[in-house]
């Protein structure tokens, strides 16, 4: 039993064990136990690289320690969150949350060990399904019609890229001597004997599959609906934690095609769904009055932003890389702080909340923060990341799309801060009074703003190189 | 390629067409379990020597995909009390025309990409077809059920495009790719029964509240 | 032209009536009712002939004319036909087209003498009797492309004659797709059960009866003579494809012949025994699917081997 088999059985009977207990406190202090836990795993694989397991099945490189990091913080917050919250809201079937939440991040582990193929999809696949009951939770008209979309949408997507994962198994077969079917070294190693033919298929299969879990245009018709009727907490796991392990499949794809030498294919790809994806975001943002909507919107965007740095080779991917890390803390940070806004408001408060700043001052400080954070501004970590991104265009040669993705990004700032901007500040809609604010449901979110400061701040070397390695697998390098 | 496997592989285009010319909620659901079947029976027709693995899988895949996904949605659609589907997007006549024409279209594609493997040209052309067939029917079809039944048409095409890889596609994966595809489709199915108690209709076109 | 082709069309044209009846019983029987005699039909042309023809005032010339010409064109279509099993009385290249033509000729007369009364029932029967036809016409030349594709002959008795037999062990599949088409299209050129209900008497719901509802006497007895002729003409086609007889010897493909007839309406009684009519609108659906399988059938037989 080494790190890796433990950082997916752990969750995994973490779930059976939820599932079997009645007692709601139990549960809830069994996840944050089960999530500390993960964390600590998640920890010592910095400290001490594990060896690869089964095979070479499971192995933890530079780039899955970085989305397993972002996936295990992001739950470990979510854990603390989640005490607070089901404190106030006590959904039916609270049971079904916690183990729906726990299988989660089982999956999502899997995904990031995972270095075959076929495995790395059954654990994408498992994260759609793990989610899929905690979106309707609620049981209402609302989140029925989300899930259903999301279910629809997303087992198209899946199913594609599963198809694309047997054109990759087929590109391998079509020429001997190219090592284990579907294994990422073996593709990485015998890149140059696979059939360009059956490859290319493949990555457009798994680019689009992929980009439909991810959320990119347009396959991301589901995400406003999803993320905005989901609890909050789950909508932050999905926006900061399943986007990224979708965008993980993609890289591994990116890194055998690189191996293969068919970059030159695959880039206008990217550059186009990443191009694609921010500027239909920055302009469906406009005019949102919902702040989890768009929030989804605000995620579709930054998807295009890491796909639009993978696309632009260089240093665009060490970029990629990095605001894959950020976006996701940010966003968690965000949706986390909408369920507090949400949380507050008082039954048939209708019209938009306002003046957040005097009736909820730690949650309206975080959104303020969020906002911040999330359309790239100093300090914090994104402002850096998407920095980084810009300035590879330019320097691989292509202006117009850096000029481009400034202009995505100004508008998609002006449509953020114009809706939180708008709710934080003002006369208060309602009552005047400050609205008691549960600890367990503040800290999270203020640990996340506190992380996206530090990495704006500074990156310490032992990320900075973990970064170069994964950008450099990429077919990219350090800025 | 031996008779029978042949004979299988145009049953499962037959049963395609079922799903597509039918209005019956009924007569989609048993053929997509026909499909089921035919399935689990393909690799051990298509590949000769006989494994532990191979039986393992192909009782499975029937008892899954031919039993108990189809009873499944046969007691989602009695709890709906829905016989028929309502006119669709596209009807029927449009969907057999564009069925078949998919279904030229794979052939010719299918004899300009050879794979190394046998019987690769009948193989990959219905797999092909089955796969557009289901994302058809997944987007044309207005009834939540005939949408699940689209979507295991659909991973039903990809699984027979995956025999095509079986060699080297190890028995564990294709047992996860089972079980996923079996525990999508009791979610799905769990959905469309509160659905059905939410909406008291499985028409998706009223799951419209949300917009913009 | 050789004597077991006369004797082969001598042998259709008089089982032809029998047929429907035949389908008729089978159907009632499956049902368990006793129904009419299998011979009914042939009872029936006797006593219409004795009868006066009457015609309506509104008919011209070409009401006058429609039977006996569709009775013709079904005769010379039966002419190209290899009912023997192995040659036609007539035959050329492209001869199935002219099949396809003369049977459609017969169709045409029906639909225009049928408007010729000017009665609106028979104008709804005629409207029906050219949708079906356009569907089923469509199909019945997908089979025949077919049948050139597996036989590579061009000739009504090529396709069905000896090299049809060579065909089947090469695409089994491929034929009996062909072989099922064939028996829908018997159905509904035939206006049985799923198509039209024959045994029906309500005039809404008729397609071939009502728009034939206007003859009388010897003009109704070569009509519905011309329609058990066609009747037999796709049973033998579909007899043809589904069991050639052409490795048999001459009198035993004769001797073999009415069997195959009424083997095949004993079938399509089965059919219209476990099977309602279908609603006017899926009619076309249902053609179109038939003809989606000949299609499919067409595509196997275009790969290479």
């Amino acid at each position: 039993m080494t790190i890796l088999h433990a950082l997916v059985l752990l969750p995994a009977l973490g779930a059976l064990g939820a599932a079997v207990h009645r007692d709601e406190a139990y549960r809830t202090a069994w996840l944050v136990v089960i999530a500390a836990l993960h964390l600590a795993l998640t920890g010592t694989a910095w400290v001490s690289a594990p060896r690869a397991t089964l095979g070479g099945w499971l192995a933890l490189d530079a780039l899955g320690l970085i989305v397993l990091t972002v996936v295990s913080t992001l739950f470990g917050v979510a854990a603390v969150y989640a005490v607070g919250y089901l404190r106030r809201e006590s959904p039916r079937g609270g049971r079904a949350f916690v183990s729906c939440l726990l299988g989660f991040l089982a999956a999502a582990s899997l995904v990031t060990v995972s270095h075959h193929f076929a495995l790395l999809w059954v654990g994408l696949e498992a994260t759609t399904l793990a989610v899929a009951p905690l979106i309707f939770h609620r049981h209402d008209r609302r989140s029925l019609e989300a899930v259903w979309k999301y279910l629809m949408l997303s087992s198209v997507g899946i199913a594609l890229a599963l198809l694309g994962t047997f054109l990759l198994a087929a590109a391998q077969s079509a020429s001997a001597g190219t090592g284990r079917p579907l294994m990422l070294e073996d593709l990485i190693a015998a890149g140059a004997l696979l059939d360009p033919r059956w490859l290319r298929a493949a990555s457009v299969f798994l680019l689009v599959g992929f980009g439909a879990k991810m959320g990119l245009v347009p396959l991301h018709l589901w995400k406003p609906d999803t993320y905005g009727e989901a609890p909050s907490l789950v909508a932050g796991l999905m926006a900061g934690a399943l986007t990224t392990c979708a965008f993980l499949g993609l890289m591994r794809m990116v890194q055998v095609v690189a191996a293969a030498g068919q970059g030159a294919f695959l880039t206008p790809l990217l550059l186009a769904f990443g191009l694609a994806s921010l500027a239909v975001a920055a302009l469906l943002l406009i005019g949102q009055s919902d702040l989890k909507r768009l929030l989804a919107y605000s995620s579709v965007e930054h998807m295009g932003l890491l796909v639009l740095g993978l696309g632009l080779g260089g240093g665009g991917v060490y970029g990629s890389l990095l605001h894959a890390v950020n976006n996701g803390l940010a966003k968690g940070l965000l949706f986390l702080t909408a369920g507090n806004v949400a949380l507050a408001r008082r039954a048939g408060d209708a019209g938009d909340q306002r003046g957040l700043l005097q009736t909820l001052p730690v949650s309206g400080v975080l959104l303020v923060v969020g906002l911040f954070a999330v359309t790239g501004s100093p300090p914090f970590g994104t402002f850096i990341s998407e920095f980084t991104i810009v300035r590879g265009a330019f320097e691989g040669g292509h202006p117009w799309i850096g000029a481009a993705t400034m202009l995505c990004l100004a508008v998609a700032f002006v449509g953020i801060a114009r809706l939180v901007v708008g709710m934080a500040y003002g006369p208060p809609s309602g009552s005047n009074a400050r609205t008691p604010e549960s600890a367990w449901l503040v800290v999270g979110p203020a640990m996340l703003a506190v992380l996206l400061v530090a990495l704006g701040v500074y990156i310490p070397p032992s990320l900075h190189q973990r970064l170069s390695d994964a950008a450099a697998a990429l077919g990219g390098r350090a800025p | 390629m031996s008779r029978t496997a042949e004979l299988v592989l145009i049953l499962v285009v037959l049963a395609n067409f079922v799903v597509l010319g039918t209005a019956r909620l009924s007569s989609c659901v048993r053929a997509v379990a026909l499909q089921g079947v035919l399935l689990g029976l393909a690799p051990i027709l298509l590949f000769p020597g006989w494994s532990a693995h191979r039986v393992a899988l192909a009782v499975g895949t029937i008892v899954i995909k031919g039993l108990v996904v189809p009873r499944f949605l046969l007691w989602a659609i009695r709890e709906a009390a829905v016989r028929r589907e309502v006119e669709p997007r596209l009807g029927y006549l449009p969907s057999l025309l564009l069925g078949t024409v998919v279904l030229a279209l794979a052939f010719a594609l299918a004899e300009r990409w050879p794979l190394p493997v046998e019987g690769g040209g009948l193989l990959v052309a219905v797999a092909v077809t089955t796969v557009v067939h289901g994302l058809f029917v997944l987007t044309a079809r207005r009834n939540a059920v005939t949408q699940v039944v689209g979507y295991i048409m659909m991973e039903n095409g990809i699984y027979l495009f995956g025999l095509t890889q079986a060699e080297r596609v190890p028995f564990l994966v294709e047992l996860g790719v089972l079980l996923d595809v079996f525990v999508g489709v009791f979610i799905m199915g769990i959905v469309v029964f509160h659905i059905n108690r939410e909406f008291d209709s499985i028409d998706s076109t009223r799951l419209s509240e949300l917009a913009e | 032209m050789t004597w077991s082709s006369v004797a082969a069309l001598g042998v259709v044209l008089l089982v032809a009536p029998a047929l429907p009846g035949v389908a008729t019983r089978t159907r009632s029987f499956l049902t368990g009712r006793r129904g009419p005699p299998a011979l009914q039909l042939y009872f029936e042309l006797a006593k219409l002939l004795r009868k006066r023809v009457v015609y309506g005032a509104t008919t011209t010339w070409l009401f006058r004319i429609a039977p006996v010409s569709g009775l013709v064109a079904a005769l010379l279509a039966a002419c190209l036909l290899p009912l023997d099993g192995r040659g036609a009385i007539a035959g050329f290249a492209g001869d199935f087209v002219l099949f396809a033509g003369l049977l459609a000729l017969g169709r045409f007369l029906v639909i225009l003498a049928a408007l010729d009364t000017g009665s609106s029932l028979e104008g709804v029967g005629a409207s029906r009797e050219a949708m079906v036809g356009a569907f089923a016409e469509t199909a019945l030349f997908l089979v025949f492309a077919a049948l050139v594709l597996a036989t590579g002959r061009t000739t009504l008795s090529g396709m069905l004659g000896s090299p049809l037999v060579a065909a089947w062990s090469a695409s089994l599949p491929s034929l009996a797709m062909l072989g099922l088409g064939l028996f829908v299209l018997l159905l509904a050129e035939a206006s049985r059960v799923p198509v039209d209900d024959p045994a029906t008497h309500l005039e809404l719901t008729m397609i071939h009866e009502v728009a034939i509802l206007d003859y009388s006497g010897p003009d109704l007895a070569l009509v519905l003579y011309g329609s058990s002729l066609k009747f037999a003409l796709f049973t033998a086609l579909a007899a043809g494809v589904l069991g050639p007889r052409a490795a048999l010897g001459p009198a035993a493909a004769l001797a073999v012949l009415p069997a195959e007839l009424l083997l095949v309406a004993v079938a399509v009684g089965a059919v219209e025994a476990v099977t309602a009519r279908l609603r006017l609108n899926r009619i076309p659906q249902l053609l179109v699917a038939t003809s989606a399988l000949v299609v499919f059938a067409t595509i196997l037989l275009l790969r290479p081997a």
